[in-house]
């Protein structure tokens, strides 16, 4: 179906408004008053200083007025911050006599969600147009709206791109032409146009919803007291306010002012109904996150005896020592990693930890790189460790090739696959997760196996390994369990190991 | 008191002790251990953490807080960062100081998780639109994840400019002791900024001068500032350089790595020394050129495709034979394939 042109120039006769008194021209006193939420004189622009850079009959000069008043009135000059947008309205700060933040197209839910949490009893408002809020700035105005951010948005809607000459807007009329629409809107191409304070009303948070027109006097009346309400809830902090101004474009429109109020009275309204669709005070549960100091916070002064102190400095007979942890995710393996390197730290030692990471999804592989130095460490990147630690059969496999000739495989089973081969380095097949289950607890498989590096290497203290533990593990059963398969762990090396030796020196078991 | 921590862990400890209180951003792997750490500590010391809808949105909520006056961040990888790139022009050009973390991925695209330092052009160059420059520090270590943040936030106030911390996933996701000192850092008073408040009425906030005679004013004042930060501020690290006849350079975690391969080295007979920018922008061209003054050959290493290779070009003016070596895709070379490197390639040139 095609769709029906729906604009054309009216060829009503212009008739004057009723409210404004006739007068003889030369009779009258022109008088020169406005808001003194405006400048003087507007010595941002570079010409012309005493007149805003709006065309005549164009909605931004009447809506700034209308703010402006609205200011003065509530008597929020001092603590008014307004965001201004990209579009004709880029040059707010021109005018308005408060605090003043320009922002880039679309952006000024966002920067005004930022201002306003940095400043919470102050008023800020974001002004912007239909490209800059209805296109462009779509995922920024939803959220500050669901997010209830406590700000006045003035979204002055004139169905087309006004600085940039005529382009298309997300609420051009269906048929309207535009210079990037010159067929006329075709929805099919296009869309319909976006009726953005209805979609926001479909949020639980803001606080008042209204479209208003610039079509007549009675309605900018209307507009004026919606932009008043809207102050008047950020003032008392009530929370998020949104009033939507259908507003004459003439010079883009290619109409004369007269006509172009006609235009939104007749073209406009029918299309963006004006209806108050939100009016209420948000209940936003108060949950308030207790505060600390930044030492507390930060963890920064020293624990309590016991915790963290260092245990009595163990004789290091290292220069280093690089491990490599590996298993299935869920084995502890990270963890045993991290105990590794806080007992280092309380031995005195210089100490990292780097894990391998991957998106958080079940069943993969984990390893990670643990370094024990008594001097600065160079590449936390164990590709040669001097220890392995294999909880599973792959890592096994993958890893024991890297040990370096010399070194020590410790693997979690029973025995060792048949057909594994690893010449030069020693490995220790340990029944962990059996010994753990057999304690209480499968998780403590990574404890036994702790236990038996501890006693293999002696690269560290198991008296820290214990002060590590109680202080890491909060749970006294489990902690029980730890203590045992720490034990555990130490005395199948001591009984076990030596006589079960695998690994020949050349490598064949 | 020494702590173990996390590098990206870290950076948010060091945010608070320089006085941040606002955090806005986004998740992404591997820099959302930042957001997670700042959505803990930022509220309970009175400061805001928010979660924005993207990082289009975060890095414009740091812009608003930060025409506010307040010390502010955000973080993120690679994708994250070129979302942000139109926002950090726009800080640049309305002069907003903020702070900004790079934990670096592979890229481009999705590209992976893996460590890469493939978006040194796009921070330490720009990577937005328009002139202008981000002052880039590169932490090596999870002590310098804090320090290096709370110098940012002093080089990012001093200049009125936006300052990243560009890092890398290994360096993000390592644990290592912190050592931390409760002594916060002061924002400085600012009073440029838009409080809403009767002495801020007065000011302005943008990045628009339409004027061409004002733009190019503007932008010989920030080029101004700039040249006082080349002049003040590149900072390096120099190992076993006095001696050196091969210079191994790199950043980062590259750096860690460097640092080993020059033991390593020195263990063959061969007289390696290091050199590690700390500042990647202002770049420490000078200390470079000095340190390379008398040796050699330059081996430059990257977890790019050569992107620091064209500044140490740059700074070393064809003086010194330049090499390079780069692993991509989330690849990090061991200590033995870089050494293994460096003595074929000293080898074939006796």
């Amino acid at each position: 179906m095609e769709a029906k042109s729906t604009i054309s120039v009216d060829e009503a006769e212009i008739q004057t408004d009723a409210s404004t008194p006739a007068v003889n021209a030369g009779e009258y006193e022109v008088i020169h008053s406005k808001s003194p939420v405006f400048y003087d004189l507007y010595t941002r622009k570079t010409e012309l200083q005493h007149q805003t850079h709006y065309c005549p009959g164009c909605g931004h000069g009447v809506v700034h007025k209308l703010i402006a008043e609205a200011i003065e009135e509530l008597g929020l000059q001092d603590k008014t911050i307004i965001v201004s947008p990209v579009g004709c309205s880029v040059f707010a700060y021109y005018y308005f006599d408060v605090g003043n933040v320009q922002v880039a197209h679309g952006r000024a839910p966002a920067a005004a969600t930022g201002l306003k949490r940095a400043c919470p009893d102050k008023v800020v408002i974001s002004y912007q147009g239909d490209g800059d809020l209805a296109a462009i700035g779509t995922a920024e105005i939803i959220h500050a709206a669901n997010r209830g951010e406590k700000i006045a948005v003035f979204f002055v809607n004139n169905a087309i791109y006004g600085m940039t000459g005529g382009q298309m807007a997300p609420t051009t009329l269906v048929g309207q032409k535009s210079t990037t629409s010159p067929f006329g809107r075709r929805p099919g191409n296009e869309g319909f146009p976006i009726h953005m304070a209805e979609l926001l009303a479909a949020l639980e948070a803001p606080a008042y919803i209204e479209r208003v027109a610039l079509s007549d006097n009675k309605n900018i009346m209307k507009a004026r007291r919606a932009i008043r309400k809207a102050l008047e809830i950020q003032k008392n902090g009530s929370g998020f306010s949104f009033v939507e101004i259908l507003s004459p474009c003439p010079t883009i429109w290619g109409k004369d002012p007269v006509e172009a109020r006609r235009w939104v009275l007749e073209k406009m309204i029918p299309a963006f109904p004006l209806n108050v669709f939100r009016d209420r005070v948000p209940e936003i549960p108060s949950m308030e996150v207790p505060q600390r100091s930044v030492e507390e916070v930060l963890e920064l002064a020293a624990k309590p005896e016991g915790q963290n102190a260092s245990v009595q400095k163990h004789a290091h007979h290292f220069k280093d020592v690089k491990i490599k942890i590996a298993g299935f995710g869920g084995q502890g393996v990270l963890l045993l990693g991290q105990l590794l390197i806080e007992m280092g730290m309380r031995e005195g030692l210089e100490v990292s930890w780097l894990p391998s990471y991957g998106p958080e999804m079940r069943s993969g592989s984990a390893h990670c790189h643990v370094c024990l130095s008594k001097e600065r460490i160079g590449s936390p990147l164990v590709s040669r460790p001097d220890v392995l630690v294999a909880m599973n059969e792959f890592s096994l496999r993958k890893f024991a090739p890297e040990v370096v000739s010399g070194g020590l495989v410790l693997y979690n089973s029973e025995s060792l696959p048949p057909d594994f081969v690893a010449p030069g380095i020693q490995v220790i097949p340990i029944p962990a997760a059996e010994m753990a289950d057999r304690l209480g607890s499968t998780k403590a498989a990574n404890i036994v196996m702790m236990g038996a590096l501890l006693e293999e290497t002696e690269c560290l203290d198991a008296r820290t390994a214990l002060s590590v533990l109680e202080d890491k593990v909060k749970k006294v059963d489990l902690l029980e369990v730890d203590r045992q398969a720490l034990a555990a762990g130490r005395l199948f090396i001591d009984n076990n190991a030596h006589v079960g030796a695998v690994s020949q020196p050349d490598g064949f078991a | 008191m020494r702590q173990l921590c996390k590098g990206n862990v870290a950076i948010v400890k060091g945010a608070i002790l320089a006085g941040c209180r606002a955090y806005y951003g986004y998740p992404i792997t591997p820099a959302s251990e930042i957001a997670e750490a700042a959505a803990f500590y930022f509220p309970q010391v009175g400061g805001t953490f928010l979660q924005a809808e993207s990082e289009v949105s975060a890095i414009n909520m740091v812009y608003g807080a930060s025409a506010a006056g307040m010390r502010v961040m955000s973080a993120s990888s690679g994708p994250g960062l070129s979302l942000m790139q139109e926002g950090i022009s726009y800080l640049a050009g309305a002069e907003l100081p903020c702070v900004i973390v790079d934990v670096m991925r592979g890229g481009p695209g999705l590209g992976n998780i893996g460590p890469e330092q493939g978006d040194y052009f796009a921070m330490v160059k720009g990577g937005g639109h328009g002139n202008y420059r981000n002052i880039v520090v590169a932490p090596a270590s999870v002590q310098e994840m804090a320090e290096l943040t709370m110098l940012a936030f002093e080089l990012a106030d001093k200049y009125r400019n936006p300052a990243i911390v560009l890092t890398d996933g290994f360096v993000g996701q390592m644990m290592e002791p912190l050592d931390l000192q409760l002594s916060e850092l002061k924002s400085p008073d600012k009073p440029w900024a838009v409080k809403g408040t009767p002495e801020t009425r007065p000011n302005v906030i943008t990045s628009i001068y339409l004027e061409t005679d004002e733009l190019e004013e503007q932008q010989r004042k920030m080029e101004a500032k700039y040249l006082r930060a080349q002049q003040a501020e590149p900072r390096s690290e120099l190992i076993n350089t006095d001696d050196a006849e091969v210079l191994l350079v790199g950043y980062g975690i590259v750096s860690r790595i460097l640092f080993s391969t020059v033991e390593a080295l020195r263990k063959e007979g061969v007289k390696a020394g290091l050199f590690r920018p700390i500042t990647l922008w202002p770049y420490p061209s000078k200390s470079l050129a000095e340190a390379a003054r008398k040796v050699e050959k330059v081996f430059v290493v990257e977890l790019s495709n050569g992107q620091m290779l064209e500044d140490i070009r740059l700074a070393l003016d064809g003086n010194v034979p330049v090499d390079f070596y780069g692993r991509v895709g989330g690849n990090v070379p061991s200590v033995a394939e870089i050494q293994e490197h460096v003595l074929a390639r000293i080898g074939a040139a006796v």
